[in-house]
């Protein structure tokens, strides 16, 4: 391995920068144009301190300085002290429950005099050298039950402890890591597990109170998916497809039996049926399990019956675990309740905002939504209505397509890397801004539910921006150091 | 290691598969909600644009000597905007400074709030709460108005009136109606719009122009100043001044001499087509129709037997009676069924109709001149006989249509045009109208009392002084009219251009002769309209009716340069020589000379103290 050496003379990827810039730029434009108000004579001068804008410029100049400084200096040093970054960071969470301030409800701010600083951003940065670390350990095997469990171990202990200090939204931000497992070999069942469980869990909740007859409509969904996800299983391992044929034919004779009972019995429920049918689909499995000595089986049965033990729960977590404003969110969010002044209020101003830009929008400073704090959480959040707004359509697909195409850059930067850590690390970038882009825009254009997530480098707020920052940049270390072939 | 990235490496495609979707879904989601939705941007405006009306100054109105009769002041209306009321708001205290009772705030409050009296409501936008505020009140209100945090007092204008005449000529001002909104989209709720007279004929003109104050209101309903520094704003343009060709002292004095009797008086400037004075009778003071106590009176007038309200001088027709007859000597003039010699006889009425139409005593027979100056029924009878009768016409019918002709050629049987709402058309027979009602079997017997203005025929009074004008002018007219000019306007070319009857001016002549000779000759029946220094012609008129007579009298002077056209109508005068003429006279003389002479003041008192009412059963 030889390593370029003297930073300055590497070849960092200056695309990435000047998307990077761009981004930074317009975000802090957007800033200046939200925190103002309507009349720009009250407003504060561009560099005024004590305005937003101005102290965005501040950590914007702090996040170049950090950024360039991580440029320059040798990279071999994360990967060895990964475990010790990502332990500190792991303390510093922890500490926080304790002795942050209630702001708002959340417990994850630290007050250092005049700086307030979020440690949850870190934890990005830190679980991503650690994750890069031990992913790329030699001999590692994600497929190993061991190394899984330590992977998803390193990802879950930030999460929970970010979940305890009452940030949902960052939390939720560490489920990107799975865009790189599955990079890493993480079978398609295992995602396609995660992807089941939330589309089961939506499905239940949205349509829990829907009926045909005596049969709730979520529940024969969710069944049914059940079903035809386990025939896919079956279908994709080919050996003895017969037996699929069997259940096929099983379960149609089943529904033939239940018409005739539904005929004579009024209040026929088809979620019997249907739970049957996986009963005894489950014990036909466990058989060829047995017969065949083929382990295939065994997960199929444990999926369909796990699935259904899933979906039952849903309604107890539902009541139970979530606390009402989260309740009510994904109520919003799922089309179940109109309430255009609670819950629904920011989504439904914010699509205002961001259509009443138009084909070109009205101009900076003229947005009339933003400045007139129709939207909340305007420059923060919500920033994306700036651009909407101002910018309109033309405006905010630039912005879209400049982080497309940002992530895009990255995974090809990840891919050329010949270092798996480098590239494990660049695809949890990729992730994370992918994420956060993913859940922010959708949020504002109300396609997602309203969770509290920053768009990067866009959003108001030093944490956030030097976080991101420090997180590109020491990818952008690791690429422009690369060994050359 | 290598080996298995391999098998993996596939899947970065899935991933920038993934990544494209997503950000082509939500490219879509952002052209569905910025290019083919408008809602947003509608309702973002709904959200930040608070357009404020400027209201423009109504535009004043002069009579004909430059004398201002109607004029602006400001007003007050109250406004509340419920969104920004608080909760210690000191109702007792508000209702104190605008002096009204807490139950009746309650009660305003209530009906703002009810979408069904008021459909536009919503809390961030100013409601009307009180209107015109007296200046007393507004005066307290303004000083505490601090402390009542959501009202405040918008600047509107009322009108104002220097004299409490002429009330049905000008017309009143009210706020729009749900009909004025549907039919003009300028009009909004609380707008105000001239409703009747020249204010509703000339509202274009008079109202200007609105304004619009645009400012932006955050999401807490509060005010953050003006849009684009105002630049988008639009100031008010004032109404524009009108002066009428009314004289308002003729106005005054003809009101006086109407008052306590049922009629109208018109006076009009033959050489121009312009109003002098329009009395309508019973009338009502223009300043009862202003302010708050607006709808009160307006439903003490609108329940008045005498029907206050309606202009006469226009709304109502009558059989013309003897006035008529002028007409018809023109249109045989013209036709060449009798010249200006032709002499007929009548024996106390007309002797083909067995003595009818009867007719008083008078020499027999008599010419033109004379039969006009003598009001001769019997005259005019032959004379439509003979016409009707005419060979050269072909049948009845045609004959009948060919005098249609005359009449509508002479102003009858159509409105105008007069640029004062409300006029009538009148009736003007024609053949297919008896065709009609006498199956096909009718002659010039069956219609001979047309042509004494009775029968089918019925004109408006603005008709009759019309022909006035026309005689005055010796065959042509221009349109009546009220208003003289109008501020940085030219006049509608339909007053600027006269209207020949088709009739030769010898044959007005004639007439002309005969209404002097009634006013001064031998047996004429309106001797009493004989002035010694202005040579007056005239003729009167009875028209018959359920009650008593109606009396009319019409006529202008001086014969030979006319300076004035008049006519009176008074309700159950009786005959036209009764109370019509002596009002003519006055008039005349009002006009011509300024002043009533000496001689003629006794006759001004007995007219002006005189009553005549109609019995009316007043419903309950």
């Amino acid at each position: 391995m030889s390593y370029r050496k003297n930073s300055l003379l590497k070849r960092p990827d200056w695309l990435t920068i000047a998307i990077y810039l761009i981004l930074v730029i317009t975000g802090w434009f957007s800033i200046y144009s939200a925190a103002s108000t309507y009349d720009a004579t009250s407003g504060g001068s561009f560099f005024d301190l004590q305005g937003r804008a101005g102290m965005q410029m501040l950590w914007i100049w702090i996040s170049l300085a950090v950024g360039f400084s991580l440029l320059m200096i040798e990279c071999n040093w994360y990967e060895v002290f990964a475990t010790w970054i990502y332990m500190l960071i792991m303390g510093v969470l922890l500490l926080t429950i304790f002795i942050a301030p209630n702001i708002k409800g959340s417990h994850s701010w630290l007050v250092l005099g005049p700086i307030r600083f979020q440690p949850a951003e870190l934890a990005k940065f830190a679980t991503a050298l650690m994750v890069a670390k031990c992913m790329s350990a030699y001999q590692f095997d994600l497929l190993k039950m061991r190394n899984f469990t330590t992977v998803i171990s390193m990802i879950f202990l930030p999460m929970l402890l970010i979940l305890m200090q009452n940030e949902t939204g960052s939390a939720l931000v560490f489920l990107s890591f799975f865009f790189v497992l599955y990079r890493e070999g993480l079978p398609g069942a295992i995602l396609l597990c995660g992807i089941s469980a939330i589309l089961f869990f939506v499905l239940n909740v949205r349509f829990a109170n829907v009926f045909w007859g005596q049969t709730t409509v979520g529940e024969c969904l969710v069944l049914a998916l059940i079903i035809l996800f386990s025939w896919g299983f079956l279908y994709n391992h080919p050996k003895h497809r017969e037996h699929l044929k069997y259940m096929v034919y099983a379960l149609l004779g089943m529904l033939l039996v239940s018409a005739i009972v539904d005929w004579w019995l009024p209040v026929f429920d088809w979620c019997w049926t249907l739970n049957i049918y996986i009963a005894l689909m489950s014990v036909y499995l466990l058989v060829l399990f047995v017969y065949y000595r083929s382990y295939n089986y065994l997960w199929i049965a444990l999926f369909a019956l796990g699935a259904i033990a899933f979906s039952y729960s849903v309604d107890y977590v539902y009541d139970e675990v979530l606390q009402a404003h989260q309740k009510t969110r994904i109520d919003v969010a799922l089309g179940m309740i109109e309430d255009p002044n609670g819950a629904g209020y920011n989504v439904i101003q914010s699509k205002i905002a961001i259509g009443s830009g138009g084909l070109t929008g009205k101009g900076f400073m003229r947005g009339t939504q933003t400045k007139l704090k129709y939207v909340p959480e305007q420059d923060t959040d919500f920033i994306f209505c700036t651009i909407g707004e101002e910018k309109g359509f033309v405006g905010a697909t630039v912005v879209l397509l400049l982080f497309v195409g940002l992530i895009l850059r990255l995974i090809y930067l990840a891919e050329r890397q010949s270092s798996a850590f480098h590239r494990i690390y660049g695809y949890i970038v990729a992730g994370i801004l992918f994420f956060h882009i993913l859940v922010n825009i959708g949020m504002v254009i109300g396609i997602m539910p309203v969770i509290g997530i920053p768009l990067p480098f866009f959003s108001y707020g030093g944490s956030s921006l030097l976080s991101f920052t420090i997180l590109l940049f020491i990818f952008l270390c690791f690429d422009a150091s690369r060994e050359y072939k | 290691m290598s080996g298995k990235n391999l098998n993996t490496e596939r899947r970065k495609n899935v991933w920038i598969f993934v990544v494209c979707a997503i950000a082509l879904i939500y490219l879509i989601q952002l052209f569905n909600i910025q290019i083919l939705n408008p809602d947003y941007g509608i309702k973002g405006d709904g959200n930040a644009f608070l357009k404020r009306t400027r209201y423009p100054a109504r535009g004043a109105i002069y009579d004909r000597n430059n004398k201002l009769m109607v004029s602006t002041q400001p007003s007050y209306d109250v406004m509340v905007t419920m969104r920004e009321m608080r909760p210690d708001f000191d109702t007792v205290a508000f209702c104190k400074a605008v002096n009204i009772s807490v139950e009746r705030f309650k009660y305003r409050m209530a009906e703002i709030k009810n979408p069904k009296k008021n459909p536009g409501y919503s809390t961030y936008t100013p409601q009307t709460f009180i209107t015109q505020l007296g200046n007393q009140e507004y005066g307290v209100l303004n000083e505490k108005l601090y402390q009542f945090s959501g009202f405040e007092i918008q600047n509107r204008t009322a009108r104002k009136y220097t004299n409490p005449y002429a009330a049905l000529l000008l017309g009143y001002v009210a706020e729009a109606d749900k009909k004025d909104i549907e039919k003009d989209a300028y009009y909004q709720r609380g707008d105000y719009i001239g409703k009747t007279g020249v204010e509703r004929s000339y509202e274009n003109v008079l109202r200007g122009e609105k304004g619009v104050e645009i400012l932006l209101r955050d999401s807490h309903g509060r005010i953050q100043g003006a849009y684009n520094n105002g630049q988008d704003d639009v100031e008010s343009v004032p109404g524009k001044n009108i002066t009428l060709s009314i004289d308002m002292d003729l106005q005054a004095y003809g009101e006086a001499l109407m008052q306590n009797k049922l009629g109208t008086i018109i006076m009009i400037e033959p050489k121009t087509g312009e109003i002098l004075c329009m009395v309508s009778s019973p009338t009502y003071d223009p300043a009862d129709l202003v302010g708050r106590q607006f709808s009160e009176n307006f439903a003490r007038l609108a329940t008045n037997p005498y029907k206050p309200l309606i202009n006469r001088a226009l709304n109502g027709t009558y059989p013309p009676g003897s006035t008529f007859k002028t007409t018809q000597g023109l249109t045989f003039l013209q036709e060449g069924i009798i010249s200006p010699e032709t002499a007929y006889s009548c024996y106390h009425g007309w002797p083909l109709g067995n003595g009818r139409p009867a007719c008083h005593g008078h020499p027999s027979p008599l010419s033109l001149v004379q039969a006009v100056g003598m009001s001769c029924n019997a005259y005019f009878s032959w004379g439509l006989k003979a016409m009707l009768d005419n060979k050269k016409y072909g049948s009845v019918q045609a004959a009948m249509d060919k005098w249609r002709d005359y009449m509508v050629a002479q102003g009858f049987g159509y409105p105008l045009g007069v640029d004062v709402p409300g006029e009538k058309r009148g009736m003007i027979p024609n053949s297919s109208y008896y065709d009609k009602v006498y199956k096909g079997r009718w002659n010039a017997f069956t219609v001979i009392s047309i042509a004494i203005g009775q029968g089918e025929v019925t004109l408006s009074p603005i008709q009759i002084c019309n022909l006035a004008a026309t005689i005055a002018n010796r065959g042509y007219f221009y349109t009546p009219h009220a208003v003289k000019a109008i501020q940085d306007t030219v006049l509608d070319t339909l007053y600027t251009h006269p209207h020949y009857t088709g009739i030769d001016a010898k044959n007005y002549e004639t007439i002309a002769a005969g209404m002097r000779w009634a006013v001064a000759g031998a047996g004429g029946t309106c001797h009493v309209a004989n002035i010694s220094d202005i040579t007056v012609c005239g003729k009167t008129g009875t028209a018959q009716n359920s009650g008593k007579d109606h009396s009319i009298f019409m006529g202008f002077a001086p014969m030979d340069d006319p300076k004035a056209a008049v006519l009176v109508f008074v309700e159950n005068g009786g005959f036209g020589a009764t109370y019509a003429v002596p009002i003519g006279r006055l008039m005349l003389q009002k006009y011509l000379k300024g002043e009533i002479p000496p001689s003629d003041q006794a006759l001004e008192t007995r007219i002006k103290n005189s009553v005549i009412l109609r019995n009316v059963i007043q419903k309950k």
